[in-house]
């Protein structure tokens, strides 16, 4: 239905909005019907509610409309009721500033990170937190998200990754039987709690590596981002169950080291992500997954070997994503691998002076593997230690050559890999 | 002060002596605004600063003493201006203003529940104000009663808000007080700017249904950037195309227009201050002031 408003013309549209007041909706409607009008064109607004005029006048007035008022027009066309029966309360033309607001506005790459494109090399800082795929106005601040280039960050399996930690979330309230009943010598008892407090520092430090990087993620790669979170909280897990390992016959942790803790310090002074992500998830926590598995299969009570257990599981996914996203990298930059050789050999330099892994866990693993001070045991112990360390080597120079290293350099760069295991 | 112990500054402009605006700072904000600003005219390469006040009439004093080249003032401070120059033998005039301080509206508002149907039932009653020097929650409020036959402090008592008195109403704090009177039975009206109504009641200060708008004011405009006849028109014409070329769609002055709230400058006009014109003259508000400057 059009109506001829005399010198208005005609409204492009006509909206009644009965008894519905602008103070309960009534904006909305009137929203929706001048964004389906072109700019400059007109909606005729009727209506009954009598604080309308009043509303409508400020509303149009800080939303760049403008307004013809019923005592501007002709008697006829200011006395035609609306589609409802309501009489006319104004002419609303339709201001430029909605259209300009959004003109420009730039889509923040595509949604599915499985289709081409979606993902761009280096979004722009200005694409800020806005979730990829949204339209991002023009003039959005922009934020210094350092790491923001795809090549460094990207990996296809990231998302699968992602989804397999989702559903592999334990509770160690329910996941672990802490009221279990074992007994172990004193001596024992002692070596676990001294491999607990080695284990929750290396936890801790695979805690905050990721954690400061995360911050510095660009959220177009909001993958990356969700699943460093979440394996943050793996390790906040892990911290919690060591901790509490080490405490249920104790009052205090065991001892930690010098040595220990300055391997540690240089992956958090790595400033560089891939660096990082490089000597701790791949190498750090390669070698970490070994001693987890040999905790699970020879630690001598059962609340030790079902915590090692869960946390082994958490740190395969986690040395998953560092392999991938990798393996990525360097294909698509073939120096990477060069760069990658020369950031173990500064550790290791950095490292030389250090005692290297500390006596006390050395001894208290070999006595947690032996589980007594029999002598037969203590062989026994010794031997499995020995094969632990043998493992790790094997699993280190696996992945360097699955990164593209050569068996031999594989192997001197396993050497190389800090004797603190982490 | 007078004319003697002043002098007119050299204006024209220059890198040296920047066209120079003055503004009030009744929010932290206004810094942002007025910094941007600068930014986008000194990229036009209009040589501008700007000067903080802490209220409109030492604004007005000081742009009558030549020490600002344009003063973005209220519509007080416009008359202030005005009336300040025509006693002094000097003439100003409205350049821009935006579409915001264009046809503006005061309504006065009472509880739903009050009895209160006509003006004339005011008689006897409580009205409450922003502050002293508000036109949207006071003068022009005060003035449309009055051309009713309702005489401030005679057919009723008036209660005044007065918040930050000398920046002449931009705070919305006096009228929300006053608005909170009203809801709190202290008071039997409330005046306050019409879009402010709508915004009282999104914020919770007017629960749903429970105000009815009584009466409301002929449209009446609000600031403009007044200046003095000392300014040539070429500079001043500069300046005024600059401010009417920033547009809504440029993302760099976007921001700057939202905090000053408005979508687009406008030619500046003088047609839309009579009825403050007519308080002024009803209620002698700023005749001390006048005759103090003179």
């Amino acid at each position: 239905m059009s109506t001829d408003l005399g010198v208005a013309g005609t409204p492009a549209k006509q909206l009644d909005l009965h008894s519905l007041g602008f103070d309960r909706g009534g904006h909305l409607l009137l929203k929706r019907d001048l964004g389906l009008v072109p700019v400059g064109a007109t909606v005729a607004v009727y209506g009954s509610d009598e604080a309308l005029p009043v509303h409508l006048r400020g509303w149009c007035r800080q939303q760049g409309h403008a307004v013809t008022w019923p005592s501007e027009l002709g008697e006829e066309a200011r006395s035609q009721p609306g589609p409802q029966g309501s009489p006319l309360v104004a002419l609303v033309r339709r201001g430029a500033a909605q259209v300009g607001r959004w003109r420009e506005a730039e889509k923040s790459g595509g949604a599915d990170p499985k289709q081409e494109g979606s993902l761009v090399e280096q979004p722009p800082a200005f694409w800020g937190v806005a979730g990829r795929s949204a339209t991002v106005e023009r003039g959005a601040p922009e934020w210094d998200f350092s790491l923001n280039e795809r090549d460094e960050l990207w990996a296809e399996e990231v998302p699968r990754i992602y989804n397999q930690a989702l559903a592999a979330q334990w509770d160690p309230n329910t996941a672990v039987d802490w009221d279990e009943p074992f007994e172990l010598p004193e001596e024992v008892e002692d070596a676990v709690v001294q491999v607990m407090t080695y284990l929750i520092e290396n936890e801790m430090a695979a805690l905050v590596v990721p954690s400061k990087f995360l911050a510095q993620i660009h959220p177009h790669f909001r993958e990356v981002m969700q699943l460093l979170a979440i394996q943050a909280a793996d390790e906040a897990r892990h911290v919690e169950v060591f901790t509490r390992r080490g405490l249920l016959k104790r009052d205090e942790l065991g001892l930690s080291t010098a040595g220990g803790q300055e391997s540690l310090k240089t992956l958090y002074d790595e400033a560089d992500f891939a660096m990082a992500s490089f000597l701790l998830s791949v190498l750090g926590e390669g070698s970490f997954l070994s001693l987890l598995r040999f905790l699970r299969d020879h630690a001598p009570d059962p609340i030790t070997r079902r915590i090692s257990h869960l946390a082994a599981q958490d740190e395969a996914r986690h040395v998953a994503f560092g392999m991938a996203h990798l393996r990525r990298h360097v294909t698509l930059d073939p120096t990477m691998r060069e760069k990658l050789a020369t950031a173990i050999r500064q550790r290791h330099a950095a490292l030389e002076h250090t005692a290297g892994l500390n006596e006390e866990v050395f001894d208290a693993l070999l006595l947690l593997a032996a589980g007594s001070w029999e002598i037969d045991a203590l062989d026994e112990g010794y031997r499995k230690v020995l094969e632990l360390k043998e493992d790790m080597d094997q699993s280190r120079r696996r992945r360097l050559e699955q990164l593209g290293f050569t068996p031999d350099d594989a192997a001197e760069l396993s050497a190389m890999h800090t004797r603190n295991f982490m | 002060m007078t004319n003697d112990t002043e002098q007119v500054m050299n204006l024209k402009i220059n890198k040296e002596k920047p066209f120079l605006v003055g503004a009030v700072a009744y929010d932290a904000k206004v810094v942002t605004i007025w910094e941007g600003f600068k930014e986008y005219f000194r990229e036009r390469d209009f040589p501008f600063d700007f000067v903080l006040f802490s209220n409109y009439e030492t604004q007005v004093e000081s742009h009558l003493a030549g020490r600002l080249h344009a003063a973005w003032n209220s519509p007080l401070a416009w008359i202030e201006a005005r009336r300040l120059a025509e006693r002094r033998g000097r003439q100003a005039r409205a350049g821009v203003m935006r579409d915001t301080d264009q046809d503006l509206t005061s309504v006065i508002i009472v509880r739903s529940d009050s009895g209160i149907n006509t003006v004339a039932d005011l008689k006897g009653k409580t009205v409450a104000t922003g502050a002293l020097d508000s036109p949207q929650a006071t003068l022009i409020p005060l003035m449309h009663l009055h051309s009713q036959g309702l005489e401030p402090g005679r057919d009723f008592e008036v209660r005044r808000f007065d918040i930050m008195v000398g920046k002449h109403g931009d705070h919305v704090g006096g009228e929300r007080d006053a608005v909170e009177a009203l809801m709190g039975g202290e008071v039997d009206a409330a005046c306050i700017l019409d879009a402010n109504h709508l915004v009282f009641g999104k914020e919770g200060t007017i629960m749903q249904g429970a105000s009815r708008i009584l009466t409301q004011s002929a449209p009446f405009d609000h600031c403009n950037f007044t200046l003095l006849e000392d300014v040539d028109t070429e500079t001043e014409a500069r300046f005024s195309q600059i401010l009417l070329g920033m547009s809504y769609d440029d993302p760099k002055v976007r921001p700057l227009l939202d905090l000053e709230g408005l979508k687009q400058w406008k030619e500046g006009r003088t047609t839309g201050y009579t009825q403050l014109e007519q308080a002024c003259d009803t209620f002698g508000v700023i005749d001390p002031w006048l005759d103090a400057n003179a």
